[in-house]
């Protein structure tokens, strides 16, 4: 490099080029990085808004989530629907098939949920109730999974388009149902299910309401993560969304592992639905998914669809809900403030993926360039 | 007569909003990114144009029927621009996920409406109470020699000037896709950034445009609905967001094109509301009929799968994020 | 002529790095008008990487560009059409569902509206001048690949670009297309452009450029003038001093039949017929080599074979089994069902990361891709994978992290390794392998020559589709040769000549 030219002309004063992989613990690092700086801006927002201390206001909304027994079990309740929802969907992604149907999903399991309650409650002996009332939560969703992966398997359509259609023929059909079991009369609700014999009802475990829904989804948690992980099926499912060339040269029947995926995901997202409605909601509307189906999402991306970190997103999200309605209630604002805060949040955190892939190169000073070359 | 009149009327009007939605989305989408942040983005649009009517509503005596418009239709186009400019930093500049980008959108687009619109019926005494009726009045004005046309002023000269611009910009866009270099550059960009890029085109620039003014469109949606269809009120009840998505669907209906959205958005208007003028449905079975325009889109979508013609697929590079570097 | 060619462009220590491979290291290069320069180097010496700098593709880490002597940045392929320099990449810059008036005015900054009529004329226009035959409102998907670069080459030349780059022009065209291109590239230098042609073959090379500038592993060596230049002395410069290959070859006396291909027909999406009624055995014992330039049914081939492809009606494959000597079909069949068959086939792919193997997972998880189905537990056994994959590492001295290390990370050589230390640990009684050394250095290809003949020396029968003609004259016992889908003839590796391969490579039979 005997005359090394001197750069005349401009060089654009900042470049992105890919990294070579960073360690997890980088990984893990940005992303934090990139959550401290959304509570941040949530911060001034609140501020702005409540003219409170940021630091008061997280305080407050830690009291409003975690104050009580009582809240705490309604945050862990809340949590514990969101984890169950995201890891139906871990599957599905993994796989690169965009289920954005899980809202669909859940609520067809808490109608026929639902409507197991309704007609079978006073039927069937409680232990017999609940397995039909899984059966049926399990099998609706499984149909609602199906279906888009049907298509998408046989003629290649579109399964994000076509699972964000299921949705609404998921909340036009719960319509249906909720005007046909209507009561009292004329109030648009089905009102609380069995109030009276509370007849499939999840039962209280360990003095706890909400104790059978802690136990269901940390099993699905467990076994999610050895289904992923550790069984051919898990295996299938990495490949195929890698690359359907290497599995179909791997001998695997990509057709078969889609529909199959999509069932199970289908599934466990209508197993969710029967969680809200016969063990925390007692009752059925258009609402009962409340866009989980949406933020679980979100859930399953962002933990890179590891199991046990999809908890740790499903508690911040669970909490920013709740924490968002103590301060909501206590500053007389509406409690949608904490779908703004949740926005901002996933904004960042997706912001700090950028800075896992790719670096910026700013345009060197000749004592940086210089610096390099050692 | 008069049912089938005021079913059409019902139709228009629910069409219009869905029609803006779906315009500004093919916008985006021709670009490929697809943002499914349509929802949030109306709600954007519709907060801030009541926002701003409201505010300036309250700040003068007589509210002069042309600023009305302005301020709203600024502030619509503005806040939903915004908001499609958050979408484009996150998944052009930063090459995030899109679906995920655009379901984040949504949230935090809907966070934003329910909640300044709550705040605003409060500041205006209760829920409910919220009217903007200078500017609704100011969005409803028509001809009132046609309208009173009889049955033909009823059906065709009933409606604000937002019905008729959604026509125009239906057209507009479809001449500027297909009958301009620009709009034959913004086609390269979705079909195939690679070859467009080499060809000289500033990719990020195309893709931050129309996908900012896409979403400004898609807030014009979001304007009618306060103005026109809710009449200057606010409610939190998630109507914007079932309509929003029903723009994403119309999309799909129309293969792309805008001026299939002219009639489909109509034709999913009917589909919404033909319950309610079917003699004979119970409470129950007009849910189900409201089912129809998403059964509809998931059939168009299935077959245009199965025929796999060029022209009717999506830009060929939905979804995906370019970088030039990609090897 | 004038005697003092002006310059059009000039490289100075041009450095450009992907993360820790260095594409180009250091290029000086010097491009004129009135000119046409070959840029000769092997698969992977960088060629494209340094043209893409100048179409504004790539940016440099290091090094000063300059057109018609003066210092330009081009920080895009706009900046680069600007300057006048056009490329026509290898893989197509079209976009499918516009016509071809619609590609060509794309991205141009020519004002007012898009007139049809106006962007005809001048495209036929151009196409009389040079003779090109294309039709304006033809559909790029209904176009052949000829087709397709012609449209290119107008393309460059509509935006009035006076530098033409072309990367690999010959790749995909018969050779009446090549002689056709040839001319059309010397009526470009004739008209005064300056043109320069990516190639790695040298009669290419020697039959329509003035000068030759050699690329060899990211590095410059020369610019000759091509007068002065032969085949031998053009060979030296591009592979580096004379290596004589010394691959090893043995003679298998004792021969078996394992697979018998009759007419083998496969028809692409597109409609073309990609191989057309081929038949040829492989025997144990010995290695096989296909040669031919790339594209011309070698994926398909091979794909075919091991149940990855949909093939017309009437072909056949048939699989000897070495114990029981029973003829097994394959045709028909699935990667799956052909291992339940019993049938013990390797094949590395071409693409090895997008389909030999994961790339996001580590050694042990690829080195159950094959056959993690096996047995009827549920759940992973990853012992003996991981035992698998400890050992390839060891034998083959892999260089990685570990074996859970994504084999993304790897380098090229390095991947290489892992997928065929997996197909061979497979004991298998077919070998097939595509492009198994390509991208990879000396001393890894030894190592895979070696591995090759060892499982010849097995009793394995090997099939080595190469592209190297010394590599497939020195390695194989017999070469078979395709053309555009088609057999061109199948000769002894032994007696014979380059000439003779490379004739055969470009003969095309009706």
């Amino acid at each position: 490099m005997a005359h090394h030219p001197q750069n005349h002309t401009k060089e654009p004063f900042v470049r992105i080029v890919k990294r070579d992989a960073v360690s997890p613990q980088k990984a893990w690092g940005i992303r934090i990085i990139g959550l401290l700086c959304a509570l941040i801006v949530c911060a001034i927002l609140i501020f702005s808004l409540t003219k409170l201390n940021p630091i008061s206001v997280y305080t407050s909304m830690f009291r409003g989530a975690f104050g009580t027994v009582r809240r705490s079990w309604q945050t862990i309740r809340d949590a514990m629907m969101l984890l169950c929802v995201s890891l139906g969907l871990a599957p599905a992604f993994m796989m690169r098939f965009w289920n954005i149907g899980a809202e669909g999903q859940i609520l067809v399991g808490g109608v026929a949920t639902a409507g197991c309650m309704i007609y079978l409650g006073d039927k069937l002996p409680t232990p017999l109730l609940f397995v039909v009332m899984f059966a049926a939560s399990i099998l609706a969703g499984a149909i609602w999974g199906f279906v888009p992966a049907l298509f998408k398997a046989k003629f290649g359509t579109n399964e994000t388009l076509f699972t964000l259609m299921m949705n609404y023929i998921a909340i036009q059909l719960t319509s249906y149902f909720v005007a046909l079991w209507e009561k009292p009369f004329g109030s648009n609700s089905v009102g609380i299910i069995n109030d009276r014999t509370n007849a499939g009802w999840f039962q209280p475990l360990f003095g706890q309401q909400y104790g059978w829904n802690v136990v269901i989804v940390l099993l699905i948690t467990f076994g999610m993560y050895f289904y992923l992980r550790h069984s051919k099926h898990g295996y299938e499912i990495q490949v195929v969304g890698e690359s359907e060339n290497t599995a179909r040269y791997a001998g695997i029947n990509v057709k078969r592992v889609i529909m199959r995926t999509m069932i199970i995901s289908g599934a466990i997202c209508g197993l969710s639905g029967c969680i809200a409605v016969a063990g925390a909601g007692h009752t059925i509307s258009v609402s009962t998914a409340g866009g989980r189906g949406f933020t679980a999402i979100i859930v399953a991306w962002l933990s890179k669809f590891n199991p046990f970190v999809m908890i740790i997103f499903s508690f911040l999200l669970a909490f920013l809900d709740k924490g968002a309605a103590e301060i909501a209630s206590k500053f007389n604002l509406n409690d949608h403030v904490s779908d703004i805060l949740e926005g901002i949040i996933l904004f960042f955190v997706l912001g700090s993926e950028f800075f896992i892939t790719y670096k910026l190169i700013f345009r060197k000073s000749e004592k940086a360039s210089a610096k390099e070359e050692n | 007569m008069n049912t089938i009149v005021s079913l059409l009327q019902a139709a228009i009007c629910f069409g219009t909003v869905i029609m803006f939605g779906s315009l500004g989305e093919i916008l985006t989408e021709k670009s490929g990114n697809l943002n499914l942040g349509v929802p949030g983005i109306m709600y954007l649009g519709a907060i801030a144009s009541l926002t701003g009517a409201f505010f300036y509503e309250r700040a003068v005596e007589v509210p002069n029927p042309i600023v009305c418009i302005i301020v709203a239709f600024v502030c619509a186009f503005l806040a939903a621009a915004l908001g499609g400019l958050i979408y484009s930093f996150l998944t052009i500049t930063l090459r995030a996920n899109q679906n995920v980008t655009g379901l984040a959108l949504t949230i935090f687009g809907s966070g934003i409406g329910n909640f300044f619109g709550g705040s605003l019926n409060k500041l205006a005494g209760g829920v409910g109470q919220i009217s903007v009726s200078a500017t609704s009045a100011a969005y409803r004005t028509n001809i009132p020699a046609l309208a009173s046309l009889g049955t033909v002023g009823d059906l065709l000269f009933s409606y604000g000037f937002l019905a008729y611009s959604a026509i125009i910009l239906a057209v507009i866009l479809q001449w500027y896709l297909n009958r301009t270099r620009s709009g034959l550059n913004l086609r390269a960009v979705g079909e195939n950034p690679g070859t467009a890029d080499a060809a000289g085109i500033n990719v990020t620039k195309y893709k931050y445009l129309s996908t900012c003014i896409g979403a400004g469109i898609v807030g014009l949606g979001g304007l009618y609905y306060v103005m026109d269809y809710t009449k200057g009120t606010w409610a939190n009840d998630g109507t914007i967001e079932g309509l929003g998505w029903l723009a994403v669907a119309l999309v799909i209906f129309t293969t792309w094109k805008p001026v299939n959205t002219i009639w489909g958005a109509y034709l999913f208007g009917v589909l919404y509301w033909m319950n309610y003028y079917l003699p004979g449905l119970t409470r129950y079975s007009q849910e189900l009929f409201k089912m129809l325009p998403y059964l509809i889109t998931i059939i168009v979508l299935i077959f245009t799968s199965l025929r796999k013609k060029k022209e009717n697929q999506p830009p060929a590079n939905l979804g995906l994020a370019y970088f030039r570097e990609e090897r | 002529m004038s005697n003092e060619p002006k310059s059009a462009i000039r490289m100075e220590g041009v450095t450009k790095t992907f993360g820790s491979v260095i594409a180009n290291q250091n290029i000086n290069l010097d491009i004129r008008y009135g000119e046409v320069l070959s840029l000769l180097g092997e698969n992977g010496s960088g060629k494209t990487t340094l043209m893409n700098m100048l179409s504004g593709i790539y940016f440099p880490d290091a090094g000063q560009i300059y057109v018609n002597d003066t210092p330009v940045t081009i920080r895009s392929p706009k900046d680069a059409y600007d300057l006048k320099i056009g490329m026509i990449h290898q893989h197509f810059k079209l976009v499918d569902v516009f016509t071809a008036a619609e590609n060509i005015v794309l991205g141009l900054n020519e004002g007012g509206r898009y007139d049809k009529k106006e962007v005809a004329r001048r495209v036929r226009e151009i196409c009389a001048k040079y003779g090109f035959d294309i039709d304006p409102e033809q559909k790029v998907y209904s176009m052949t690949v000829s087709q397709k670069q012609t449209l290119e080459i107008v393309k460059v030349l509509y935006r009035g670009a006076d530098i033409l780059i072309l990367d690999e022009p010959t790749a995909v065209l018969t050779l009446q297309e090549i002689e056709k291109l040839f001319s059309v590239i010397r009526n470009m230098r004739a008209d005064g452009k300056a043109v320069v042609i990516i190639t790695h073959k040298l009669n290419e090379v020697l039959a329509v450029s003035d000068r030759v500038a050699i690329l060899r592993h990211g590095e410059y060596i020369a610019t000759v003038e091509t007068k002065d230049a032969t085949e031998a002395s053009l060979t030296e410069m591009m592979v580096g001093k004379k290596v004589e290959l010394d691959i090893a070859r043995d003679l298998i006396e004792d021969k078996a039949r394992r697979l018998c291909v009759r007419d083998l027909t496969v028809v692409n999406p597109d409609g073309i017929t990609v191989l057309d009624k081929i038949s040829f055995d492989a025997y144990s014992g010995e290695i096989l080599g296909i040669a031919g330039i790339s594209g011309c049914g070698q994926k398909e081939l091979l794909e075919s074979i091991a149940g990855l492809q949909r093939t017309e009606a009437g072909a056949s494959v048939l699989f000897t089994d070495p114990d029981s000597g029973e003829d097994k079909q394959l045709i028909g069949t699935t990667p799956k069902k052909i291992r339940e068959l019993g049938v013990h086939l390797s094949f590395v792919p071409e693409d090895r990361l997008g389909m030999g193997l994961v790339g996001s997972m580590g050694m042990t998880e690829n080195m159950m891709l094959k056959n993690y189905s096996d047995g009827k537990s549920l759940f992973l056994d990853r012992k003996q994978p991981r035992e698998l994959a400890e050992r390839i590492l060891r034998e083959l001295e892999v260089v990685t992290p570990g074996v859970n290390t994504p084999v993304r990370r790897l380098s090229g050589g390095n991947v290489q390794k892992v997928l065929v230390g997996r197909e061979i640990a497979a004991a298998p009684t077919v070998l097939m392998t595509a492009y198994a050394v390509r991208g990879l250095d000396i001393n890894t290809s030894y190592t895979i020559y070696n591995l090759l003949n060892e499982q010849k020396k097995n009793g394995v029968a090997v099939i080595y589709v190469g592209e190297d003609l010394d590599v497939l004259l020195q390695l194989c016992d017999r070469i078979m040769v395709l053309c555009g889908g088609k057999i061109t003839g199948i000769v002894d590796g032994r007696t014979a000549t380059k000439e003779q391969v490379g004739a055969l490579m470009v003969k095309h039979v009706d």
